[in-house]
């Protein structure tokens, strides 16, 4: 059995649940309080704080910590866009590029309804943007905000942050970057005004969010404010869940250069294998400039939903892009807008304990499932249903 | 009006060779269709696929880019959600 889905989640780092058992005992309390309880939360929840804003290399009252990497992600789009509203001239136009994770692009589509103009970025077939068309759409119109992911979550291709952060810092235009799927696995990203990330994604817990917002980046509270996390996310937060995840981003930093090697080599051996192995099999996304732990690749003829359900009975869990997988019915986005295959679509993605011998295994099984689920279609076809 | 003999020779218009009606088929049933059926065709000659699954936007393209085939376009059908895709025989 091996468990390949780490982009959907990472399972849980031994750090991590450790903070986690031992916050359950003594950071429950409100650290909003005066009293030695909640000086004692208060002490863990700034110093979670100061960890996280060493490792993403900004200072610690730039760090709010968030229910979801999802929630952090609205955050900061709304309240970028709260800030810089204007009853002269109106919401401003917001620049995201087409394979940004939903949650930015819903917040994105939830701003364009209250009269925020919104342009996409396309992609090449690799699924990165293009530096000199995000340059442009900046320039265009009164930018209050582009969105640019550091790496993605469903091909693995980094994406040039740093040259798009250059165009943004040009323009004088605040800059979201949303590094849920890089953060622990790649240095963090440069040039940044506003960064989200997400705790299960680097073996914390589920249920916490990273927002950072710098200093000097206009910003104002979207929804109703309190006084929790600087005034950026109201509500009573999730202490233990909150010093679990920055134990993990310690611990995914600590060890990142080993994990890299040894994921990036596994990853290869399938991106270099598979193509030989399967007929009519595509493999996605940059070879070279992409995350260590992600590969996704199509098969022609196949149902991607299909695919999952096979692999996971062999003892493989993974993930598609493919419409039938999806609880909308709809293809993957991000495979779309590279202009690739989405049905027969999985993406592997492996945690940090991952083996050479579950990788040669899964190569093992692949050829005879796709060719049995081919077999499977013809036999269809034959019995003349359609 | 129009006489019989002013009208055009079939061989002058465009038109497919084939068309393959795949609506209300989901992804990858209308590739697989295509796949299957374009051999049918004289090499130069265009098959048009009917289809409204919306995977089929994407994948129509990507299939005739893997499989060196040439990819003309799509359309809006008119009397029904989905879309005319048309495809000529490179091979």
């Amino acid at each position: 059995m091996a468990y390949f889905d780490a982009a959907s989640a990472e399972p849980i780092a031994p750090a991590a649940r450790i903070a986690l058992l031992a916050a359950l005992d003594d950071g429950w309390a409100d650290p909003a309080r005066l009293h030695r309880e909640g000086r004692q939360a208060r002490l863990l929840l700034d110093r979670a704080r100061e960890q996280v804003a060493a490792l993403l290399g900004c200072r610690a009252d730039e760090v709010s910590f968030t229910s979801s990497g999802t929630q952090a992600a609205h955050l900061a789009v709304l309240g970028a866009v709260h800030a810089r509203r204007s009853p002269a001239r109106g919401q401003g136009h917001i620049v995201v590029s087409a394979v940004e994770h939903s949650s930015v692009l819903n917040a994105a589509a939830f701003a364009e309804d209250s009269g925020s103009a919104v342009t996409t970025v396309g992609v090449d077939p690799a699924g990165r943007v293009d530096v000199a068309a995000f340059a442009d759409a900046i320039g265009r119109g009164r930018t209050v905000l582009a969105c640019l992911q550091s790496a993605n979550h469903e091909v693995g291709t980094i994406q040039p942050v740093p040259e798009v952060a250059a165009a943004c810092q040009a323009a004088g235009v605040p800059l979201f970057v949303d590094a849920a799927a890089s953060a622990g696995r790649m240095p963090p990203p440069v040039g940044w005004s506003l960064l989200a990330a997400s705790g299960h994604k680097f073996g914390g817990p589920p249920g916490v969010g990273i927002l950072a917002v710098r200093k000097a980046v206009r910003w104002k509270p979207p929804l109703p404010a309190d006084n929790r996390e600087g005034r950026r996310v109201p509500g009573f937060p999730d202490l233990p869940a909150i010093l679990a995840a920055a134990a993990a981003l310690d611990a995914a930093d600590a060890d990142r250069r080993e994990a890299d090697a040894v994921l990036r080599s596994l990853t290869s051996q399938i991106r270099d294998q598979l193509p030989a192995l399967v007929p009519d099999c595509v493999i996605h996304g940059d070879p070279a400039a992409r995350l260590p732990h992600i590969v996704t690749f199509s098969c022609l003829y196949l149902d991607g939903e299909a695919l999952v359900i096979e692999l996971d009975r062999a003892g493989f869990a993974v993930s598609s892009g493919s419409a039938c997988a999806s609880d909308t019915e709809q293809p993957s986005h991000v495979l779309a807008a590279m202009g690739a295959l989405t049905h027969g679509n999985v993406r592997v993605s492996l945690p940090r304990n991952t083996t050479e011998q579950s990788v040669t295994e899964f190569l093992a099984v692949v050829p005879g499932i796709v060719s049995r689920l081919r077999g499977s279609v013809g036999r269809v076809e034959q019995s003349g249903i359609w | 009006m129009t006489s019989p003999r002013d009208a055009k020779p079939a061989w002058a218009a465009p038109g497919p060779a084939l068309r393959i009606d795949a609506l209300g088929k989901k992804c990858p049933l209308p590739i697989i269709m295509l796949a299957q059926r374009i051999g049918e065709i004289p090499i130069g000659t265009v098959v048009e696929v009917l289809a409204d699954d919306p995977a089929t936007k994407t994948d129509v393209p990507a299939w005739c880019g893997l499989k060196s085939h040439e990819f003309l376009g799509a359309a809006d059908l008119a009397t029904t959600s989905g879309w005319a895709y048309r495809v000529r025989r490179s091979y």
